[in-house]
This record gives C-alpha cells, structure tokens and sequence, in this order.
C-alpha cells in the first residue's frame, strides 16, 4: 500500500517537472459533465488551472462548484449517486483512470465549508496525515504541527493546548485547524469550499492573508459566494451557473466589466444571485 | 365548546365562563392517557425492584442461617442433595460460567466487531440492508435451538475433530454462546459507528487516506465508548444465558483445566435442580442465592454498559 502510493506520487511529480517553462497547467478540465441521477449538476465545463496561482469560482447557489471539488479529487468513488464523465488532468495525468485514487487525494488539500475538527487532539488532528504518509517520528512530527498550525495562524492561540480535543475549539479555530491539517498533506493543489461561512470576518480577514502567502509554494482553488473575497484574492476567475462555466478570465477584468457574457457582469454587480 | 374556545371574550359576555371551570371529556381522556402511559412507563421500575425482593426474601435465610461465606465462594463442592450433610461451594459453578462467558466473548468479541465494521464502513446499499436484517434475524433466534446445535452438531464434531470422550463442554458452549451473542454486539457495535458523522469520515477520506485508515483512525477512537458498552452488554447476556448452557456444558462440577473439559454454569444449576427442590428448603434458598448473585452481577454489567454508552450520546 504505502510503496504503491509512494510510486504514484514519484509519477506524479515526474510528469510535474516534465512540463514547460511558461505558465504551467496545474489542473485540466475538459468536457466536465456531473450528474446526479438524471440531473446534471456540471455540463461540458473547459477550464485550465495554473501553478501557483489562486483559482477563484463564484457563482450562486447550485452553480456546481461543490460537486467541480469533488470531481478533483474523486470523491465521486464513494458517492454512488454522482456521475463523473470528461477529463480532469492533474501534473497531467488523467486522474479519471488512477489505480490509487487515494496518493491524488493526499496531494490535493480539500478545506470544507463547515470546519471538521477530527475527534482527536488538535496535535493528533494536524500530524494525522503525515502519519498515513508513514512519518513516525515524534521530533520530525512536531515540527510538522508547528510550521502547519503556524501557517494557518493558528499556532500562537493553541500553542498550550495542543493535547485538548480539536473539537473543543472555536469554529473559526477549527476552521483554521482544517486548514492546517489540509497543509499537513504537504499539498500540491489546495482547495478551499466557501471556507468562510461560519468564520467570523476577522479571521476570514486573517485566513486570506495566510492564503496570500501560500500562493508562491501552492495552486489554491477557492470557491466563494463572496465576490469581493474572490477580486481580493483571486488571480483568475470563473464564474459557474446553473452548472454551466459562463466565463474563466483574469479577476480584475471581471470586475470592472470586460466581460464576455453579460450574466457575469450582472452577477458581479450583485445584481442576482 | 369550540367557540368558547377560539372567542373566549365573546363567550364570557354571552355569559358562558363556566366552560373554562368546567372539565370535559378531552380533559379526563388526557388525564387517564397519562396515567396509562405512566403505569408502563414505571412498571419497569416496579418488576425489577419486585423481582429484586422476590429473589432477595427467598434467598435471604440461607445467607443469614445456612451459609459459610468461605465454603460457598471458595470451595468447589456443590452437594446439595447429601442427606446428612450437603455442601454448598459455587467457586466450581463461578469457574463454568466464568470460563464459558469469557470463551464467548473471545469469539463474539472480534466476529462481531468485523461484522459490525464490514456494514457500517464497508458494505452499501442492498448488501447492507441485508446483512441488518439477517443479523436482526439471527438475534431472534431462540436460546433452546443454539442449545440443540451444541448438543446434536457440535458436540460430535468435537468428538470427531478433537478426539475427546465428550464433546459436552467449555468449547462447545463458548463457541454457541459466542455466536448467541455476536448477532446483539453487532447491532450496538454498528449503531455506534453509525453514530459518529459523516463529515469526519469525509474529512479524512478527503486526505487521502484509505477505508481502512479512516476507520481505524477516526471512526473507531470515535466510537470506542459505544463498542465497549456494546461489548459488556454481550457479556451480561452470556452471563445470564441459561439454556443454551445447561445443554452444551455437559452439567458437569468442575473447575476446568481445559477448554474440553465439561463445567456447569451458575444459570443452569438453578434451571437444573430448583424444580427438584423443597419450595423454602435449604437447597431451595441456596439456588435463590445464587440468583441474587447472578442479579447483582448482570444488573452492574448493564448499568456500566448503559452509562458508558450514554457518555457518548452526551459527549
């Protein structure tokens, strides 16, 4: 398990240093179509995430940003209902025909929208992964807890608890804890779902400048409701609705109208949705 | 009536206010459904204490008249039909049960807990719903008939596999009692998976970690409390479990040396002998001691069991 998962991860960062020089694709959707029994939730969505950039997607309610996550990192093995078709390519690789779905999900960082402490300490919650990866040593773990639950800024406030349950924090302590543990993974990609929905502003103010940071060593996604909080952090855009991909483009031209499709603009402007 | 009710101002200027001093049927009717309910409800209460001093008031004058606490714990002499002079020791009795039980568990304990897993974490859909109803089934299934299949399958295929004299022992009725057992810690052991959220599963699925890491890690630590109520009440069942046992030890006295040997357990001794006994007896009152012990003891397991289970629920 543990050398088949390694080998996955050697072939998915060897496909990762085979690319060009220019802008390089960390994530290729092609043709993405979601549907939950005759439903469709995605249709025929084109778009190319680039490293190191943050990738916002706004949209309304239903727009199908959640099941998009989910498509990536392939959520959809356990969810019997969803049905996936298109391509996803990760480094380049197909993730539609992995062998072992579980070594993409331990490179893609996924923050839910409502946080989920893990029933264990905040320690055991943050050094949960770099477990699973086979880390078993008590000194190489610590630091790994510290740099995670400092990069969250999370550290300074649990630094005297770190044996207490993870799910006695505050929300927005678990929120940020997520974050953390999603950090733990070491990721390549991080993908934040309406992270800020039961964060109070000051830390959502808080967690946005943590994610600032990370743009230079991760590819962020983040999924918003809050336009502002995508023109405030995202370098490209794509605006989703009703399951349709209206338009990708740069943030900024989003939001101050050239736009290909005038539904963005309307939405943009706050003026449905 | 009904207006007197939707316009009470109007009823009381047409003089009417004697409806809100007057008792009618809906009033009786709610007052005697309350009763009802709280009859059932604390009949529970009033058969369990009923029982207690029932099992109390016939065992009493043996611990008070008859009984050397030394030789009935400690000695393994169980004679109490010798006319001149009867020996009443249960540590061989105490043995049969005990080894009987923990044997059970030994086989119900990991067989239950795989199968409460494989459902909860593993199987889905129609797999799922069927293997709920067969373990529910398999439940129901009378204690008599897990008793006829130690005595008429197991007990020669003990005979025949082992090569022992008689297949009528420790063996034979911890593996029955174990799987009499298994089909209720399954069902507890799966309410309790089933009770930690789907949102920590996901979590950690989403980390890339496998069924087995998600269970392991999370769900299990998660669920610890529910399985080890799970886990004592099975041995409050096997504790109490009498026919299944009376007819698969081989109703030997005994303190056993190996798991072929044949032993008695507490329960089937009284099943045994009290019919054969003088109603107030001294060998009467003796088995109704026993019954006290065995009360105390299974009422502990459950409350213990029902405690640790409630912590969950709370925590």
């Amino acid at each position: 398990m543990v050398s088949q998962s390694a080998l996955e991860r050697v072939e998915l960062a060897g496909q990762d240093g085979a690319a060009s020089a220019a802008p390089r694709i960390k994530l290729a959707v092609k043709d993405l179509t979601i549907s939950y029994g005759k439903a469709a939730a995605l249709k025929d969505v084109n778009l190319e995430i680039r490293e190191h950039e943050i990738f916002g997607i706004i949209g309304p309610a239903n727009a199908g940003k959640t099941s998009f996550l989910k498509a990536v990192n392939r959520m959809d093995v356990f969810n019997t209902g969803m049905h996936v078709a298109g391509e996803i390519r990760f480094n380049g690789l197909d993730t539609r025909h992995l062998k072992n779905v579980y070594a993409l999900r331990s490179r893609i960082g996924v923050v839910f929208p409502l946080p989920v402490g893990l029933p264990m300490t905040v320690y055991e919650n943050v050094a949960l992964s770099p477990r699973l990866r086979g880390i078993k040593n008590k000194a190489e773990l610590d630091v790994i807890v510290q740099r995670c639950l400092t990069r969250a800024a999370l550290w300074d406030e649990v630094k005297d608890r770190l044996h207490a349950l993870g799910s006695l924090l505050s929300g927005g302590q678990q929120q940020r804890l997520t974050i953390a543990r999603a950090l733990s993974q070491e990721p390549d990609l991080l993908m934040l779902d309406e992270f800020s929905i039961a964060v109070d502003p000051v830390t959502t103010m808080r967690i946005e400048d943590v994610l600032k940071e990370l743009r230079r060593e991760v590819t962020i996604i983040l999924v918003t409701n809050l336009v502002q909080q995508a023109r405030r952090l995202a370098d490209r855009t794509a605006f989703f609705l009703n399951g349709e991909c209206v338009e990708v483009g740069v943030t900024e031209d989003l939001f101050t109208g050239e736009v290909k499709d005038r539904r963005t603009r309307d939405y943009v402007e706050g003026r449905f949705g | 009536m009904a207006n007197s009710n939707t316009v009470p101002g109007a009823a009381v200027a047409a003089g009417g206010a004697g409806a809100f001093d007057r008792r009618d049927s809906d009033w009786y009717v709610d007052k005697a459904v309350q009763g009802l309910v709280f009859l059932c409800g604390i009949s529970a209460i009033v058969f369990v204490l009923g029982i207690f001093i029932f099992v109390f008031k016939e065992g009493v004058g043996f611990i008070f008249h008859h009984m050397n606490v030394r030789e009935f714990f400690l000695t393994p002499y169980w004679f109490p039909s010798d006319a001149d002079d009867p020996e009443y020791g249960i540590l061989a009795l105490m043995a049969g049960t005990a080894s009987v039980t923990g044997l059970a568990m030994l086989v119900a304990v990991p067989f239950s807990l795989g199968a409460a897993i494989y459902i909860a974490e593993f199987a889905s859909g129609k797999t799922r719903e069927t293997l709920k109803v067969l373990v529910e089934l398999l439940a129901a299934i009378p204690s008599v008939v897990w008793g006829f299949i130690g005595l008429v399958i197991m007990n020669p295929l003990i005979i025949k596999w082992f090569d022992v004299p008689v297949g009528l022992c420790v063996l034979n009725a911890g593996i029955i009692l174990g799987l009499m057992a298994a089909p209720i810690m399954t069902s507890i052991a799966e309410d309790a998976l089933k009770a930690v959220p789907d949102r920590y599963r996901e979590a950690a699925e989403a980390m890339g970690a496998t069924r087995w890491q998600v269970t392991y890690k999370v769900v299990l630590p998660a669920a610890k409390n529910g399985l080890l109520g799970g886990v004592l009440l099975g041995v409050g069942r096997g504790f109490g479990e009498t026919m299944a046992v009376l007819m698969a030890t081989g109703h030997a006295v005994n303190i056993p040396d190996s798991v072929f040997d044949s032993v008695r357990a507490l329960t089937a001794t009284i099943a045994a002998e009290l019919g054969e006994t003088v109603v107030g007896g001294e060998h009467y009152q003796a088995l109704f001691t026993i019954g006290i012990l065995l009360f105390l003891v299974t009422f502990t397991v459950n409350l213990t069991a029902d405690l640790i289970v409630r912590g969950i629920r709370k925590g």
